[in-house]
């Protein structure tokens, strides 16, 4: 024992004689030493003077070893004293008293210094573990509060950012676990210019705040974009981009993207290891499952990248369900997964759509009793016509500035059909002038709409005629691949014209496409009488714009807003 | 050992095999696995067969190892997997990065 590292051993014995000898012995190990002559003084020094080691008499008058044991471990608490039994008993059974008073070690008169320097040293090793012991289980505790903090704040700061968008929409139902953040689940909503709604639903590799980080700058791309109408595929470039460059290798997000299209009637699905989504019947019979068709977020350079959207039919009342693996990997007792048949069937037991959150979770518990903390659902809704939703988002005034009299040619030809979609940034650029701002979403959704046409039954010469049912459909987009990924030439030219008007101002909006043109009479009455799958588009432009003409043998869209 | 290793008698080919669940846990044995080698093989074999389970972070390991091995021009193979290991693998489309049987 190093000189100054001296304990405060208190000597706890009735005779004078064998005190004196035990504190003289103790003291010239370097220790310091005080003395009681009862189990009541030794008590009373043990509060007041704390010392680290106790060698106590088992018998002695007023009150013995054994009750003076047990008060001063009580009084220790958590802390080792350790309690050495001095003791000329050798009966066992005295022997085990000592130890089951709380005694430590025991040591028999008469005393012999060698060992009991022995075991003074051994009994301080244990006490120092069990220091060391104590000090980082506090300090474990300690982090772990500040952990938790740490999250709960962050927790906050990121709420305010998901909860920008539009999850609480009368059309969505959603849970998630409390801390499901922190599992690497993400969910987000948000309408476009023209009024799709896109929802989000992520899962990042890992846990923890690893798995969190990834969500801030995937939010950040998702609502900004989303509000700005750029397309998915342009959205999930981005996200993918972005994540491939910040994550490091080992890291990536599963992720599911959709957009749904009130006007268009229809679903558009991306799932890159998501588990399967649903396309659900009001009454809630699986329609389709939405598959995983690529690789999650960040793994592949842009030029892998798959952005290849599925397009579903979606009438009102229709429905889409989301999950998180947490969902179908909730384990039981030995280990067996929840998995997709239980999930089916909690499906089509339900009957009314606004129990099955509860219905599932319910089953969950019945299943595996531990709840996770990486659980995210959401049930998409398509509203039908008669259920506006909330208004787009509107940009701030730029004030009287804004230009009332130009024009603007703008042409995309070629290869850059194939991914290019220009509609965004014109639509940014019209939201310049001051009669147009608040009309931004009907400018987009024309726009679009009138791009789409003149690329799709223009450039691409496909016939509308083939959405007449859910299979046509899927061929229709499927060509529309095809045809697209071979493209080599052909235009499709958007002319844009702001002019003072009478009180105040017209747009002039051009769509021109190297397509054969159509039967404009022919196809304008046939759009008119349908109400299936196709032919919403064209409909659609003249309700929203202030008039709308075909030229040029349906070759050119003249379509005008005035204000 | 949870995760084994056999380096082929011509050094070019490297054999991971991991045992029982493949996840976060294994992560250091798995790294140490390709990266404490004598040298870099020009093909590494990953062998599943008797690999319970696997989660994401297992898929993270092996973009590290594809990574480690050349990246797009990587010869890794995923062999005898089970069909549940194989369908984790099928919902991450993982089929289109590495060669699985």
């Amino acid at each position: 024992m190093p000189a100054g590292q001296g304990l405060t051993v208190l000597v706890a014995e009735d005779s004078d004689v064998d005190r004196m000898l035990l504190a003289r012995i103790v003291k010239r190990q370097g220790h310091q030493v005080v003395t009681a002559q009862n189990g009541q003084e030794a008590v009373a020094l043990f509060s007041e003077r704390r010392p680290q080691l106790v060698l106590l008499d088992a018998l002695m008058p007023v009150m013995d070893g054994f009750e003076a044991a047990r008060q001063i471990k009580a009084l220790a608490g958590e802390a080792l004293v350790p309690i050495i039994f001095l003791t000329s008993l050798n009966e066992e059974q005295a022997l085990v008293r000592c130890l089951e008073a709380g005694g430590d070690d025991f040591m028999a008169k008469p005393y012999s210094a060698v060992i009991l320097a022995a075991k003074i040293r051994a009994m301080d090793r244990l006490r120092r573990l069990q220091d060391t012991v104590l000090q980082q289980r506090d300090q474990i505790a300690r982090h772990h509060h500040h952990l938790l903090n740490e999250q709960r704040v962050a927790k906050a700061v990121f709420d305010k950012v998901a909860h920008s968008g539009c999850l609480g929409a009368p059309n969505i139902r959603s849970v998630q676990s409390p801390y499901a953040l922190f599992n690497g689940d993400l969910m987000l909503a948000a309408f476009t210019p023209s009024g799709d709604m896109r929802v989000f639903l992520g899962d990042f590799t890992g846990h923890g705040l690893p798995a969190a980080v990834g969500a801030m700058p995937l939010a950040e791309v998702f609502y900004g974009m989303t509000a700005k109408g750029y397309t998915m595929p342009q959205v999930l470039r981005e996200m993918n981009a972005k994540l491939k460059r910040i994550l490091p290798v080992d890291m990536f997000c599963c992720a599911l993207l959709l957009n749904l299209s009130q006007q268009r009637a229809v679903v558009e699905v991306w799932n890159g290891g998501m588990p399967d989504g649903y396309r659900l019947s009001a009454e809630g019979a699986v329609l389709t499952p939405l598959q995983s068709r690529h690789l999650p977020l960040g793994i592949l350079g842009p030029g892998q990248f798959d952005d290849a959207v599925e397009v579903w039919p979606l009438a009102a009342g229709e429905r889409v369900l989301l999950l998180s693996d947490g969902v179908l990997e909730t384990a039981d007792a030995q280990e067996r997964l929840f998995g997709e048949q239980r999930l089916r069937s909690v499906l089509a037991g339900n009957r009314e759509p606004a129990l099955l959150f509860s219905e599932l979770m319910q089953a969950l518990a019945l299943f595996g009793g531990q709840p996770r903390d990486d659980i995210s659902l959401c049930d998409i809704r398509m509203p039908g016509a008669q259920e506006p939703l909330p208004a787009p988002v509107n940009y701030p005034d730029s004030g009287p500035t804004s230009p009332a009299d130009w024009s603007l040619g703008f042409e995309v030809r070629g290869q850059s059909l194939r991914q290019f979609n220009p509609v965004p940034y014109l639509v940014q650029l019209l939201q310049q002038v001051h009669g147009l701002r608040t009309r931004g979403g009907n400018l987009y959704s024309v726009l679009s709409e009138l791009y789409s046409n003149a690329l799709e039954h223009g450039v691409l010469g496909l016939d509308s005629q083939l959405k007449r049912d859910v299979q046509g459909f899927a061929d229709y987009y499927q060509e529309r691949a095809r045809r697209l990924a071979l493209l080599s030439e052909g235009f499709v030219r958007i002319d844009l014209v702001v002019e003072p008007h009478a009180q105040g101002g017209r747009l002039k909006i051009d769509v021109r496409d190297s397509g054969e043109g159509f039967d404009v009479q022919q196809v304008l009455s046939r759009a008119a009488l349908q109400q299936g799958l196709s032919g919403r588009g064209l409909e659609l432009v003249r309700r929203l714009s202030s008039s709308a003409t075909w030229a040029e043998g349906g070759r050119c869209a003249r379509v005008e807003f005035a204000w | 050992m949870a995760v084994e290793t056999d380096f082929s008698q011509d050094g070019k080919k490297l054999t991971i095999r991991i045992k029982g669940r493949f996840d976060f846990g294994r992560h250091q044995e798995f790294r140490d696995a390709y990266e404490r080698q004598p040298s870099r093989p020009d093909a590494v074999v990953v062998d599943l067969q008797d690999t319970t389970y696997l989660d994401s972070s297992a898929l993270g390991m092996l973009l590290m190892l594809r990574d480690y091995a050349g990246g797009d021009e990587a010869d890794v193979r995923v062999v005898h997997a089970s069909s549940d290991v194989r369908k984790i693998l099928a919902i991450s489309n993982f089929d289109k990065l590495f060669d699985i049987s």
